[in-house]
């Protein structure tokens, strides 16, 4: 008999590798208590947390908590059921409205996550003889949806519109063309130069889809994403993201204008053939959503907290993967795998949590502490982060 | 048959700035195992041959696409 778990002896050994050298298993952490946005109890240990994608702070909303309690109590625990069929209760229309009110945009539909938002979007509106043009740089759902689906794939450069340009030109004038972008790359904490991408795009005749899932809530005047920052939100023909970032629960969706949107809820599979939100999430996700439109000040601070954790570790001799804080996320750039773990760890001792990530998930075969930065990381807490990134990197040996 | 063997050349000489351990390169020679390519190497040499033959070479046809002799073949199909 082969066994069928022989393909991934490589990677097996790897590990085994690593936690043979003494560090924790990076991916399987508890956190045992978690005490509000920004502190946890991990290893017994009261933790500040810079790894939760949690930028905006709404998961200890007051109102956005008793929204949750007062469906739980009003229509259950779950829905049973797909959107389709008896799945779709009124706090998921409510939901699509927010979203069509937050991006003022026509159509609005609400799936499970995030990755679910991008596999049936994708994978359902680019068939046979079509093509997807893809930034290599892509996040796994992106490839996931183009793997699930019958066009033909087209990577390019990361961020780079010249290589996207030639790449779109060459292909045959008439055949559907579908570009995916995101607006903020989650690995580097990157921001893509839309406005010119978008241009090309529209240029060759293609539809555009962008994924927001890292902007939302905090990047454009009204927090609608890079799109909206470099004035070009009207041109995006698909909008995808998440609440499982700023909005502070779980759930994906997708906004657009085109008139046959509609259509969707019929002939998307990832929508059609799982159960929906449970109505506590789409409670929380609308009342989030809509204190989002208001959220000025705290975005005005996540700023603030980005520039200053980027400038501090700059200034520590960190390497990091943009020149300047473009995002609320801010990578740190490890020598290997090795290094990064026992980095990893001596951060978390010193009580502070971090994403280690590695590849494939990295671009570039690169290991990375993944820092993402909180509204309500005050500004005592920032400066706290940078002592305890010196004390470990200087154990370490990393500076 | 010369017109093959012309387009082995271009393409080989393509590889060459790629081929960092100086492996001989016949149709044979897969990029994965011989020229030990990781993905980054992969997307780079595909950038070069899409922009030297002026084509686009899909993922779906790269993940078909293991040795110099099958790219050879699909490199002179697309430029048909």
């Amino acid at each position: 008999m082969t066994d069928l778990f022989s393909k991934f002896d490589a990677l097996i050994a790897q590990r085994e590798g690593l936690l043979s050298t003494g560090v924790m298993d990076p991916f399987s952490l508890v956190m045992e208590e978690v005490k509000s946005p920004t502190v946890a109890v991990v290893n017994g240990k009261e933790t500040i947390l810079l790894g939760t994608y949690n930028y905006m702070g709404m998961t200890f909303d007051d109102d956005v908590i008793a929204a949750g309690k007062k469906a739980l109590d009003e229509f259950g625990a779950g829905t049973t059921g797909s959107r389709v069929l008896n799945g779709t209760f009124q706090g998921h229309k409510e939901c699509e409205d927010a979203l069509k009110e937050f991006y003022d945009m026509k159509y609005a539909m609400v799936f499970s996550t995030g990755y679910q938002a991008n596999l049936g979007i994708i994978s359902t509106i680019a068939g046979k003889g079509d093509y997807i043009i893809l930034d290599i740089d892509s996040h796994a759902s992106i490839y996931d949806g183009c793997k699930m689906g019958d066009a033909e794939i087209v990577a390019f450069r990361h961020n780079d519109v010249e290589a996207l340009e030639k790449r779109l030109k060459r292909l045959p004038a008439d055949a559907g063309k579908l570009v995916v972008l995101e607006g903020v790359y989650s690995m580097l904490g990157d921001v893509a130069p839309l406005k010119e991408m978008i241009r090309v795009s529209k240029e060759a005749g293609a539809m555009i889809l962008v994924d927001e899932a890292h902007s939302m809530g905090f990047i454009g005047e009204n927090g609608r994403g890079v799109a909206e920052e470099q004035g070009v939100l009207d041109d995006v023909d698909f909008v995808i993201g998440t609440f499982s970032k700023s909005v502070g629960t779980v759930g994906g969706f997708c906004v657009s204008n085109h008139p046959k949107f509609e259509i969707m809820r019929l002939v998307c599979r990832p929508y059609v053939f799982t159960a929906s939100l449970p109505p506590a999430v789409v409670a929380c996700s609308a009342t989030s959503i809509r204190k989002l439109m208001h959220g000025g000040n705290k975005r005005a601070h996540l700023w603030e907290n980005s520039k200053t954790l980027h400038k501090g570790l700059r200034d520590l001799g960190f390497q990091l993967g943009t020149p300047e804080a473009q995002s609320a996320i801010i990578a740190v750039i490890m020598p290997d795998l090795g290094q990064g773990a026992m980095m990893w760890q001596a951060l978390l001792e010193n009580g502070l949590y971090v994403n280690l990530a590695r590849p494939p998930a990295t671009p570039a075969g690169m290991t990375l502490l993944r820092c993402s930065l909180c509204a309500e990381h005050t500004a005592e807490q920032v400066a706290d982060i940078l002592d305890r990134f010196e004390r470990a990197g200087k154990a370490v040996g990393i500076i | 048959m010369t017109e093959r063997s012309d387009m082995f050349d271009r393409l080989k000489g393509l590889i060459e700035p790629f081929n960092k351990k100086g492996v001989a390169v016949t149709d044979s020679t897969t990029f994965a195992g011989d020229l030990e390519w990781d993905s980054l190497t992969v997307m780079d040499f595909v950038a070069e041959v899409e922009d030297s033959f002026d084509i686009v070479i899909t993922m779906n046809m790269q993940a078909e696409i293991e040795n110099v002799g099958q790219l050879v073949d699909a490199v002179t199909k697309l430029t048909d």
